[in-house]
């Protein structure tokens, strides 16, 4: 089946199996590899992607349900000139990621968590990313990376970057 | 994990949609937000040859009030009644359940049409629409009909619902004054299914009698279940430690548990009961508000 959809401002005009996933489209047919395949069970979120800027699991969605729609990878959040986006730089900074399996779904949602709720408390975030698993970091430096990001989008001062050794 | 094959239509109109679910019968199966179909279909629980994808649908996807009932389109999503400010005007139980169903991208795909069409004594939603009393709307090609909730679920993933109907909104009574609701389920984790499940809407009168309980439990029993004998238990009295007690008692003893990972039968009868409680003592909070 035909379909046209927009990956990262890029029209692409594809001929795919009904059955494709979304995933597998964004992986295999468009080589964006930073959306990442955990569970394939729709559970730990590394699919994570936003669709018409809503944050959805890849692996649960056929491609063919995303024609005429817009998607958004992670490959499309830094800018152009390598310059990284807030939440990139909060997770850089602040040892939010060990081996990076998790990271890409953990932006891709929290970018939608930040758009709906700009300055989420800590139990906010935790429930916001209740959907992302992440096997290495015990979470407590992803909270204070998003809470990085929120504090520099909204021009404040983010909090002390020392890592959090809990 | 690849799904068999199959076929893929996006119908713009109900009238479309109607005419090729009659034309495939039992070969095509209706999507939504597709999180419980498209997981059994990699799985291969479910093999249909065709999928018919309601999602280009106009008019599915509303929350609205019209002559006192409030009306939910099918299509909804689930992160779309987690935020209504009409649903949190009349039913505080909505902002309750949605926060326990899955995970926030689930809830940005999730329908409220197919969590009650999947017809899964594990899914949330039909405790909840037995105890806010809804009606199901089905539409078919002989056009559309009402289905009281008590006559909806059949079975393990069986309901009411025939080939060829889909269904298109759910209808609840806008409540009197004096009435709150609530619900609670027990989980191991965000994103797992209840071990037990307790949804609770009551109505008091200004002296604080009783005039009006509805009560649905989630995932102990084959079908989603309400619990009639804590309803009659509470209407007409005041509600007291002893019939909140009756109460919990009935609703224990009348569901019909399975022993599983998620624990032993008695344990999740006793849950049920501390549940029915502490959702009672909510509901009623909620009133004195
Ligand atoms: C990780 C995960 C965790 C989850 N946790 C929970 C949870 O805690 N609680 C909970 O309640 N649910 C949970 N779910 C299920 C989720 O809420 C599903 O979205 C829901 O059960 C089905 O809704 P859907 O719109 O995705 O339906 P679909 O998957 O599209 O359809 C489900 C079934 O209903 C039929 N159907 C769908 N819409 C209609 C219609 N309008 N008319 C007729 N038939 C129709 C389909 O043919 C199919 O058989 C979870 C799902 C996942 C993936
Ligand atoms: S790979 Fe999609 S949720 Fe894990
Ligand atoms: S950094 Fe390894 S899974 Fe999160």
């Amino acid at each position: 089946m035909e379909i046209t959809l927009k990956v990262n401002e890029v029209q692409h005009t594809l001929d795919v199996e009904p059955r494709t996933l979304l995933v597998h489209l964004i992986r295999e047919n468009l080589n964006l590899t930073g959306t990442h395949i955990g569970c394939d069970t729709t559970t730990c979120g590394a699919c994570t992607i936003l669709l018409d800027g809503k944050s959805v699991k890849s692996c649960t969605i056929l491609a063919v349900q995303a024609n005429g729609k817009s998607v958004r990878t992670i490959e499309s959040v830094a800018g152009a000139d390598g310059h990284l986006h807030p939440l990139q730089e909060g997770f850089k900074d602040n040892h939010g990621l060990h081996c990076g399996f998790c990271t890409p779904g953990m932006i891709m949602r929290s970018i939608e968590l930040l758009e709906n709720n700009p300055n989420p408390t800590e139990e906010e975030i935790r429930w916001g990313i209740s959907g992302n698993l992440c096997r290495c970091t015990g979470y407590n430096n992803i909270v204070k990376a998003i809470e990085y990001a929120s504090a520099k989008n909204r021009g404040v001062e983010p909090a002390s970057t020392e890592p959090q050794f809990v | 994990m690849i799904a068999q094959s199959f076929q893929y239509a996006s119908p713009g109109t109900l009238a479309e949609a109607i005419s090729m679910l009659d034309k495939y019968g039992e070969d095509a199966k209706v999507l939504s937000g597709g999180h419980s179909l498209i997981p059994m279909m990699k799985l291969r629980f479910a093999n249909p040859e065709w999928l018919i994808d309601i999602n280009g649908i106009p008019n599915l996807a509303h929350i609205k009030e019209e002559g006192g009932v409030i009306k939910i389109g099918a299509l909804t999503r689930e992160a779309e009644i987690e935020h209504s400010d009409l649903l949190k005007k009349y039913f505080p139980i909505f902002a309750d359940v949605t926060k326990l169903i899955a995970d926030p991208q689930v809830r940005n795909r999730g329908t409220v049409g197919g969590n009650l069409a999947h017809g899964d004594a594990a899914n949330d939603h039909p405790a909840v629409m037995l105890a806010l009393n809804a009606t199901i709307v089905a539409t078919g090609s002989n056009g559309e009909r009402s289905i009281a909730i008590d006559e909806f679920f059949h079975g393990f993933y069986m309901t009411a619902l025939e080939h060829g109907e889909i269904l298109t909104e759910i209808q609840i009574p806008e409540p009197p004054a004096g009435t709150g609701s609530a619900y609670h389920k027990l989980e191991r984790k965000v994103g797992d299914y209840a071990t037990a499940g307790v949804a609770v809407q009551l109505t008091l009168d200004s002296k604080g009698v009783c005039t009006a309980a509805g009560f649905g439990l989630t995932n102990v029993n084959p079908v989603p279940l309400r619990a009639s004998r804590s309803e009659k238990a509470l209407v007409g009295k005041s509600i007291t430690d002893e019939t909140i007690a009756e109460a919990a008692k009935y609703a224990s003893e009348d569901c019909s548990p399975s022993s599983d990972l998620r624990g032993s039968e008695e344990y999740k009868r006793a849950m049920v009961a501390v549940l029915v409680k502490r959702m009672i003592h909510k509901a009623v909070e909620r009133i004195s508000k």
